[in-house]
């Protein structure tokens, strides 16, 4: 199964992964991260492709995608 | 499992200072991945501009020169006639490059000078939170033109690529754009095509890329992205302005 | 060594910066300093170097960062008005502590001024180049030869301090021609570690960069530069005393007007009046200790500038004011003459002896 790993620290919360995911999983979360951002999470882990299409498209360089 | 997305080896491991949702970022990633496509990570010397990418010497693992305002083309131009065999590239916004930096721009196209260049057009200065730029739209308001940028006081935009394509010097300058993935794969074949035309000999490349600034454009990042396609890539049309080898006639000859 | 040959001073300047190990010369056309990029021009294809005409001062001072940057001994030339456009990156490269040669030629001004001698460039080369806090260290010849010696010793000093070094000359400087005795060619130049020409995957990236966010670090950082050129003003003073020693009256000038000055002296101690010389050949740092020596029993000086009176403030400083400083100076492009010179010496000794 494809996993998606987010760098929470890293991550601005911009949700431009968000617009990019064909399956639409990929969401922030409510969590906080130090820099005050909610940090974008995959909610279903199962439906992704491993596409890296959110990757591609984050200007914090946050995701790495593993298949 | 394997890995099939990461952050390239060429980008520094740190957390860059850009705004949430700003493109700069994706641009960078682009260009780190292109260094470590072509394996060049260890001959290469990157300019970075004033403006937003005033940090990109934070962010490249390569060597990297901080340049005066507009003057990354005549500092990438010493590096280059010094060192020919290092790859040699520049990283300016529209202030930087189709402002004050016009000459040097112009100059370093014309001379053919074997160099790449990455150009982002945001329409806007960022860095100085949001005044008007060589590339604001008509009509754009920015915190100097803030009743609309009106072409009859303020003119009108610099088409960069357009310009440049009129060169004999330029060998290669495409508009790119990083509003969606498809885009932001183009992106990075023109930015790859932009380096392997530099260590091929054919002179001047620049690639401009359609960027974001929702900070100060006053839009949510997905806000931005809409923008910028609705309202920039109509007056900016994406594609290859130019494509040749600069001195292949001379050569020729 | 070679035998001595007649060079104009422009291209004697350029054929010792090529024998100083300069390999890339960027430089815009500009009276009167226009045959030393000319020279370049010639001389640099025929040994891999590279000269390249820029777009602009502001460009090719640039281009000399760059090029200094990636580790190789650069250089720029340039008169009045065009040293003004310089001076951006002459702050930046201070700033990014990059070795340069910058030479000045100097013609009348401000504003377009005129094409002839002059020295009102003074205040410029020695405090107000551009923005911000730095030094360049600025050697002035006063003839061809030192010229020519002099620029193998402003690439030594910019590479040793990591610093611009200014060749501060004039119209005359540029025009005149003089025997000259070239160096032999450098074999060997310094390690540059810091130079951005790749890691090779061999180390950590080298960044060239003058900027500093946080206030405490630019401080720092401006303050270790401060102790270099403390360095440079403990070890690298250059004057020339010429019948100082028993001197009533120090007749002081630099560059060309220096030359002119002889004459007048050579003249008044004909005359029986114990006139001497002091000539800074450093313009910064300034010859300070020579001029409070010669104060210890000359009774006045006379400054003489191709200016409206630049240098003067430095000689009153260095003297503390102990002793009356007469100024005489020609500017807008004229050359004083030895019998003025002269008539302003015996001026001086009505008023001090």
């Amino acid at each position: 199964m494809p996993k998606v790993t987010v760098n929470e620290e890293r991550c601005r919360g911009c949700e431009l992964c968000t617009t990019a995911c064909p399956k639409h999983i990929i969401a922030l979360s409510k969590r906080l991260n130090a820099a005050g951002y909610h940090p974008a999470e995959v909610a279903e882990q199962d439906k992704c492709l491993g596409c890296a299409m959110c990757a591609m498209m984050c200007p914090h360089v946050a995701i790495t995608v593993e298949k | 499992m394997s890995v099939v997305f990461k952050k390239p080896d060429a980008l520094c491991d740190v957390t860059m200072h850009y705004c949430p949702g700003c493109t700069h970022g994706i641009v960078h990633r682009l260009v780190a991945e292109v260094i470590d496509e072509l394996g060049i990570c260890g001959k290469t010397v990157g300019v970075a501009p004033v403006g937003c990418a005033v940090f990109a010497y934070n962010y490249f693992e390569c060597d990297m020169i901080e340049a005066a305002h507009g003057r990354a083309p005549a500092v990438a131009t010493g590096v280059k006639r010094a060192n020919p065999a290092n790859v040699v590239f520049t990283y300016q916004g529209d202030g930087d490059l189709a402002a004050i930096g016009t000459a040097e721009t112009v100059h370093a196209a014309t001379r053919g000078e074997n160099i790449t260049v990455i150009f982002i057009n945001n329409t806007i200065y960022g860095m100085t939170s949001g005044q008007m730029a060589p590339t604001s739209l008509p009509g754009q308001v920015t915190t100097t033109s803030p009743y609309g940028r009106d072409p009859k006081l303020a003119g009108y935009p610099i088409r960069v690529c357009e310009m440049l394509a009129t060169l004999s010097g330029t060998a290669y300058c495409e508009r790119v754009s990083v509003d969606c993935v498809k885009n932001v794969i183009q992106a990075k074949k023109a930015i790859k095509k932009a380096f392997e035309n530099q260590i091929a000999g054919k002179g001047f490349s620049l690639v401009e890329v359609l960027s974001t600034c929702p900070s100060n454009w006053g839009l949510t990042p997905i806000e931005a992205l809409e923008r910028l396609r609705r309202d920039m890539i109509p007056y900016y049309p994406l594609g290859v302005y130019c494509d040749r080898d600069a001195f292949a006639e001379v050569e020729a000859k | 060594m070679s035998d001595k040959i007649l060079m104009k001073g422009n291209e004697a300047l350029a054929e010792a910066a090529i024998r100083a190990g300069c390999r890339c010369f960027f430089g815009y056309p500009i009276t009167p300093q226009t045959q030393l990029p000319e020279y370049m021009a010639k001389k640099m294809p025929k040994i891999g170097g590279t000269f390249l005409q820029s777009e602009s001062e502001i460009a090719a001072i640039n281009m000399v960062l760059g090029a200094s940057a990636a580790g190789v001994r650069a250089m720029t030339s340039s008169s009045s008005p065009g040293i003004s456009l310089k001076a951006e990156g002459i702050s930046y490269l201070a700033g990014s502590d990059l070795p340069a040669v910058i030479v000045n030629i100097q013609r009348g001004g401000p504003g377009l001024g005129g094409i002839q001698p002059s020295q009102a460039d003074y205040w410029q080369a020695t405090r107000g180049l551009a923005h911000g806090d730095f030094r360049v260290l600025s050697l002035a010849p006063a003839g061809i030869q030192e010229a020519v010696d002099l620029m193998g010793t402003a690439f030594d000093l910019a590479d040793k301090y990591r610093m611009p070094v200014m060749i501060l000359g004039d119209g005359i400087i540029g025009q005149m021609m003089e025997p000259v005795r070239l160096p032999d060619p450098v074999t060997e130049l310094p390690e540059k570690p810091w130079a951005a020409k790749g890691t090779r995957g061999a180390r950590k990236h080298n960044i060239l960069n003058s900027l500093y966010i946080q206030p405490e670090e630019l401080e720092r950082v401006v303050r270790e530069r401060y102790e270099r050129y403390a360095e440079v003003e403990k070890n690298e003073v250059r004057v020339e005393t010429w019948l100082a020693e028993d001197a009533d009256i120090i007749v002081t000038a630099y560059g060309s007007t220096a030359r002119i000055c002889r004459n007048a002296i050579r003249a008044a101690r004909a005359d029986g009046i114990k006139v001497g010389m002091v000539r800074p050949i450093t313009l910064w740092p300034f010859p300070s200790a020579a001029y409070a020596e010669a104060a210890a029993h000359a009774k006045g000086f006379l400054d003489v500038e191709m200016s409206m009176g630049q240098m003067i403030d430095d000689v009153r400083l260095a003297i503390g004011c102990s002793r009356p400083v007469r100024f005489f100076g020609r500017t807008g492009g004229v050359v004083p003459t030895p019998a003025e010179i002269r008539a302003e010496i015996d001026a001086l000794c009505k008023e001090v002896l």
